[in-house]
């Protein structure tokens, strides 16, 4: 055996010896002193033969050796910490890895919050701050691939990245902010620079080095989650780094390349969500999607198709950095035909989440703003089937943003696909969606490539390039500013100058003939509109002279074309439409009821009938309908204006009696409300049954169950609502009985606007009905219904109100459940509310529909059975 | 944004539409000031601003509706306008209202006239002439005709609608603005007798304009939705600065207010419009007549009055000066 090695072998078992024996801090302390030897950096340190053999053989013994020994006494043997400091020197200057090894084994060893587990740990946050795992990994990156120790590597890495983890549970609530990981990662993140600069250093003078195990450890804590944390660090430095560095280019191509496979989707997302921009993701990545399969199906595939949870710049990284270098542009075409033909897909489009739809939407406009047109010109046909494919399907969809979203991406997409072909124009409103798409679809600006072509030579002025863009933007729109702001130097403020309108002529008809006759033979326009505007005024002052001409005005408004744009031209016509429906409800349901199935209406007009029917059926029902006058008629010459007055007059009274009296009763005023008969009651007859029969009876140009399922959406939202409003009716249990026929009929329909019709028809059924009535009279359909929703459905919508209705009913305090223990139970809900009588915010939404449920439906003091 | 102001106060009593609105004697105190307005029923109220009554009823042009007022700087003596054909000098001073003097005019348009005070005692008179397209220029008081300013042959401007005259400080010679009925704006140098520019800057008859001689800057209002603003240059030529839309067509006058800061229009859509006069920047529009308004008038400290043809006369006070 080699005489050196044998005689450190002697020394260190001698010390180990001494210091698991001896009492005498003096000797413990020369002990340790000689040994430092070995560690170098003393005035006569030992052969390197020997300190190589100590660091290899004997370092974790003595460590281990030292850990043991470790507790107040022994510390104590010598004043002023000279020990301690000693102690701790060995592992803070020793070689890194089995320094950090030795301690974490032994903190994960030590029981319970003692003395030892604390000053281990506090050493550990020494190590920490020292900068040492660097060292630990500088160690790791060194080592030729074949002398590494696979398993040695693999347990420093699960301890260098599991770190916050461990320690957690060693130290519990004793835990110190340097573990944490919000304040870990970073810091490895850190370390890791450091470790990649003196690769870099090391490349640059010739030796060889490995950066696997930064790779890795990187890789494993963004498998944790940790991406924000450590890539927040490390993306920036690099991104400073490569600007204008080959060698560091390499390196971290590299760094990401040896990121084993199954981190690399972590690595790959937090890099795309991080790099502000497409040249600086270019750069920290290279070519590797070229070179690593997995990296492609992350980018090409599991980031645009698998999910979509990630931000518009970052989808503008992702797809920049395929159209920055040429030799990634074919999967830049790729990737945008597979967009297209998932965007053009009709199954999608049904099925897959709204948000998902915009993303792809989003994803689509981005390529094709990087793509050239003879790129596009090259797979035209194929993109523009799937274009119109999608277009079709969204524009049929019952859902508006649906509808809307295709008409945005079909604008802008055909743009570019044919260019030389008619500009497609839809009418819809700019709003943040459709204003954001238009951004993406607008070409990145040019100045991105001299910015970062430029940057090498001024490395600090130089900003990424999405922070230029927006910078210019801005600087773009400050000169139109300055404008106004010369302006407003001055010291007059104008006024409000909202109500300069267009003057009217004063030629509004004053009778309600003369408006059906203006309306139908008039050219002269600007009595047509005045005649228009004055329509509900005059049907609600002149009841008995509407009801003679009821059905022809209704024909009249119904058929009504808007020939000139008069503003607000289709609430004007609805409210007219109401107006006279509610005059003279028996006629004129009938009429509209039977138009609605009749043949050559459009269906805008259809669904203009049922909004109309529903309006008109909650004027009816709204208590005290009969002692107010009329929303918005002005007084004219047929109305005294005293009438018109009272009301106002009586609330100033009260309010101002109210202000002045104290009460000294408990709770809020009671307030009577006066009762009225709800004159729904006799006339909801006509407005329901007509409606529901004829569904399943397809017409020439209008076939409910084929494709005008958004009327058939409607017609359930509106048939809900009409139940809804005939609670406490006589007629309800008989209009419940239909309804819930209706609901049975349709309840597999694959739209998921007509189903969630259904649910609201559903639920205004069981709201209505009252309870012992649903009990006796329609046993049969209530179970069916249940059945129904009570079944594992296949929409996570009616899966979720199916479980709200069927799990509850006893126990939940919502309303819902509230109502269908109510039908159960068979008890007749609070009679000691009065006079609340249903209302409908918004007929044909889900939101409307809670929002009816939310209000307390209380029976009426009014109904038909306890009216006076 | 504040809410639109109302009136200061609302002059009743002319039992007419209103045409004419003139400011007089401010200069000595809000007591002496007075509102002269004319009617359509002949009429000319004057009213006192403290105790807003009429004071006194002038009546002058049998029944004829009185288009223009205008005090004269040198006395309290008053020129009106009727639609009789004369036009009467009106003594004023101590409570007395007598005509003194009159000019027959041989235009029944809808022109009114303009002077220019050019001495202590003497002063230049602009009417409508014989001629439907003619302006005569008359030496008052001595009614002697300076001159008649006739358009050149091919020019065919239709009738004058508004005349302005001015005299520049930069030149002694006086200078008439006319606006005429194919909505152009002429400038006449009139002692040359000829027409120094001319833009045609409204498709409309020009209404009502007003002129800016320290800005050399002036607007005009005519039938159609738009006002114009133009500029004088030092070639004397006349150039188009921009037009401003309307809401509703028709402006029947237009008035600057002495200290060059306001503009307000008077509009057949029953609104006066008030506009900051450098930048044009619409500052009110003043919605309380229920007719036409026909005439805008500013006080010498600042405030507006509005008559219309609901027969009411509004007072108003917007930014007041400093």
């Amino acid at each position: 055996m080699d005489p050196v090695l044998s005689s450190v072998r002697l020394t260190v078992r001698e010390a180990v010896h001494t210091l698991s024996s001896s009492e005498d801090g003096g000797c413990i302390f020369s002990t340790l002193e000689f040994l430092k030897r070995y560690l170098g950096e003393t005035e006569n340190p030992a052969l390197p033969a020997e300190q190589e053999e100590f660091a290899r053989l004997h370092f974790s013994a003595l460590l281990r050796c030292l850990v043991s020994k470790l507790s107040p006494d022994w510390l104590g043997l010598l004043p002023d910490g000279q020990l301690e400091e000693l102690w701790a020197s060995f592992f803070l200057e020793g070689p890194a890895d089995q320094a950090f090894l030795v301690l974490m084994e032994a903190l994960e060893d030590t029981p319970g919050p003692s003395f030892r587990l604390m000053k281990m740990a506090r050493l550990l946050a020494r190590f920490l701050k020292a900068g040492r795992m660097a060292a630990v990994m500088e160690g790791q990156c060194r080592q030729q691939a074949e002398l590494a120790f696979p398993l040695l590597q693999e347990a420093l890495l699960v301890r260098v990245v599991g770190l916050p983890d461990r320690l957690a549970n060693c130290l519990q609530h004793e835990n110190l902010a340097e573990f944490f990981p919000q304040r870990y990662y970073p810091l490895l993140g850190e370390e890791a620079v450091r470790v990649l600069q003196a690769v870099v250093d090391s490349l640059r003078g010739g030796l060889d080095c490995s950066v696997s195990f930064v790779s890795q450890v990187v890789g494993k804590a963004c498998v944790y989650g940790r991406q924000k944390e450590i890539l927040g660090v490390l993306v920036p430095r690099l991104t400073a780094l490569t600007r204008g560095s080959c060698l560091w280019q390499r390196v971290c191509w590299r760094l990401v390349e040896c990121v084993p496979d199954r981190a690399m989707e972590a690595v790959l997302t937090g890099l795309v969500e991080t790099a502000p921009g497409p040249h600086t993701l270019s750069r920290l990545l290279g070519n590797l999607v070229l070179k690593s399969k997995k990296a492609r199906f992350v980018m090409t595939q599991k980031l645009l198709f698998l999910q979509y949870r990630h931000s518009t710049p970052a989808l503008q990284s992702l797809l920049g950095y395929l159209a920055v270098d040429s030799q990634r542009r074919p999967l830049l075409v790729q990737a945008l035909k597979e967009l297209m033909e998932t965007w053009g897909s009709s199954s999608a489009i049904r099925h897959a989440p709204l948000d998902q739809q915009r993303y792809v939407s989003r994803a689509v406009l981005i390529c094709l703003a990087h793509l050239a047109d003879a790129e596009l010109q090259d797979s035209r046909d194929e993109l523009l089937a799937s274009l119109m494919a999608g277009v079709k399907c969204r524009l049929d969809s019952s859902l508006p943003a649906v509808r809307r979203l295709g008409m945005i991406v079909a604008e802008v997409a055909s743009a570019r696909i044919h260019p030389e072909g008619p500009p497609l124009k839809f009418q819809y409103e700019e709003d943040e969606l459709s204003c954001e798409l238009l951004a993406l679809a607008a070409p990145q600006p040019a100045a991105d490539s001299p910015s970062e072509a430029g940057s090498p030579v001024t490395p600090d002025a130089a900003e990424t390039p999405d922070k230029q863009t927006e910078e210019g933007g801005v600087l773009q729109v400050r000169p139109q500013g300055s404008d106004s702001e010369l302006d407003s130097d001055d010291e007059f403020v104008p006024y409000d100058m909202s109500g300069d309108q267009e003057l009217k002529s004063g030629k509004a008809p004053m009778y309600v003939r003369d408006c059906v006759e203006a309306l139908t033979t008039s050219e002269d326009w600007e009595r047509w509109e005045a005649a228009l505007r004055a329509l509900e005024g005059l049907v609600f002052r002149n009841p008995a002279a509407t009801r003679e001409v009821s059905v022809e005005l209704a024909q009249v408004l119904l058929l009504l074309e808007e020939k000139t744009s008069v503003a607000g031209f289709e609430g004007l016509r609805q409210r007219a439409l109401v107006a006279v429906t509610a005059t003279a409800p028996a006629p004129v349901a009938e009429y509209l009821t039977s138009q609605f199935y009749a043949v050559n209406y459009s269906l805008r007009q259809r669904m203009d009938i049922l909004d109309v029917l529903a309006l008109a059926a909650q004027e009816l029902s709204r208590p005290g309908r009969l002692g107010s006058t009329s929303p918005c008629g002005s007084p004219g010459p047929t109305c005294p204006p005293s009438c018109a007055r009272a009301p106002t007059w009586r609330a100033v009274v009260d309010e101002r009696i109210r202000r002045k009296t104290r009460r000294f009763s408990q709770g809020p005023p009671r307030k009577g409300l006066a009762g009225s008969p709800n004159e729904f009651n006799a006339v909801a007859g006509y407005f329901f049954f007509p409606l529901i029969q004829g569904f399943d009876r397809p017409l020439v140009t209008f076939d409910l169950l084929g494709d005008d399922q958004l009327v058939l959406g409607r017609l359930a939202h509106t048939l809900g609502a009409l139940m809804y409003l005939a609670v406490n009716t006589t007629v309800a249990v008989s209009m419940g009985k239909a309804l819930l026929e209706f609901v049975w009929a349709l309840r597999f329909h694959g739209d998921a606007y007509v189903r969630r019709g259904l649910l609201s028809a559903v639920s205004s059924v069981l709201l209505s009905v009252p309870a012992e009535r649903l009990l006796e009279d329609l046993p049969d359909e209530l179970l069916e219904a249940r059945a129904w929703l009570a079944a594992p459905g296949t929409i996570a919508t009616r899966r979720r109100k199916a479980r709200k209705l069927s799990t509850g009913r006893r126990s939940q305090a919502d309303v819902w459940t509230r109502w269908c223990s109510h039908a159960w139970d068979g008890r007749p809900p609070g009679p000691e509310r009065a006079g609340r009588r249903p209302r409908l915010c918004c007929l044909h939404s889900p939101e409307g529909l809670r929002a009816q449920l939310e209000v307390p439906p209380g029976p009426l003091g009014t109904a038909p059975t306890t009216a006076p | 944004m504040a809410a639109p102001p109302d009136p200061q106060f609302v002059l009743r009593g002319t039992q007419s539409a209103v045409h004419a609105l003139h400011f007089c004697g401010g200069a000595q105190g809000r007591e002496h000031q007075r509102l002269l307005s004319g009617s359509l029923s002949g009429l000319v109220h004057i009213w006192s601003l403290q105790t807003r009554r009429a004071i006194a009823t002038l009546d002058g042009h049998g029944g004829q509706c009185v288009i223009w007022l205008q005090t004269l700087p040198q006395g309290p003596q008053l020129l009106s306008q009727g639609r009789d054909l004369k036009l009467c000098l009106w003594d004023l001073a101590e409570g007395r209202n007598a005509v003194v003097d009159s000019v027959d005019l041989e235009s029944v348009g809808f022109c009114r006239g303009s002077i220019l005070a050019r001495g202590q005692q003497r002063w230049m008179l602009a009417v409508p002439g014989r001629g439907s397209d003619e302006i005569q220029i008359l030496e008052m008081p001595s009614k002697t005709s300076v001159c008649t300013l006739k358009p050149e042959a091919d020019a065919k401007p239709g009738m004058p609608m508004c005349l302005e005259l001015r005299q520049t400080d930069s030149s002694p010679r006086p200078r008439l603005l006319a606006g005429y009925e194919d909505g152009s704006v002429a400038l006449w140098d009139v002692s040359e007798r000829k027409v120094c520019s001319r833009i045609a800057c409204h498709t409309e008859p020009v209404m009502g304009l007003d002129f800016d001689s320290q800005k050399a800057r002036g607007v005009s209002g005519s039938a159609e939705k738009a006002l114009a603003v133009w500029s004088l240059d030092e070639q004397q030529a006349l150039q188009v600065r921009g037009t401003h839309q309307l809401t509703n067509p028709g402006i029947s006058d237009v008035k600057i207010r002495p200290d060059r800061k306001l503009l307000a229009t008077a509009g057949w859509d029953h609104r006066v419009r008030v506009f900051h006069w450098r930048t044009m920047k619409p500052l009110a529009v003043l919605a309380f007549h229920s007719a036409a308004v026909h005439c805008v008038a500013f006080a010498a400290d600042g405030l507006l009055a509005a008559g219309s043809k609901d027969r009411r006369i509004s007072v108003w006070s917007l930014y007041p000066p400093s």
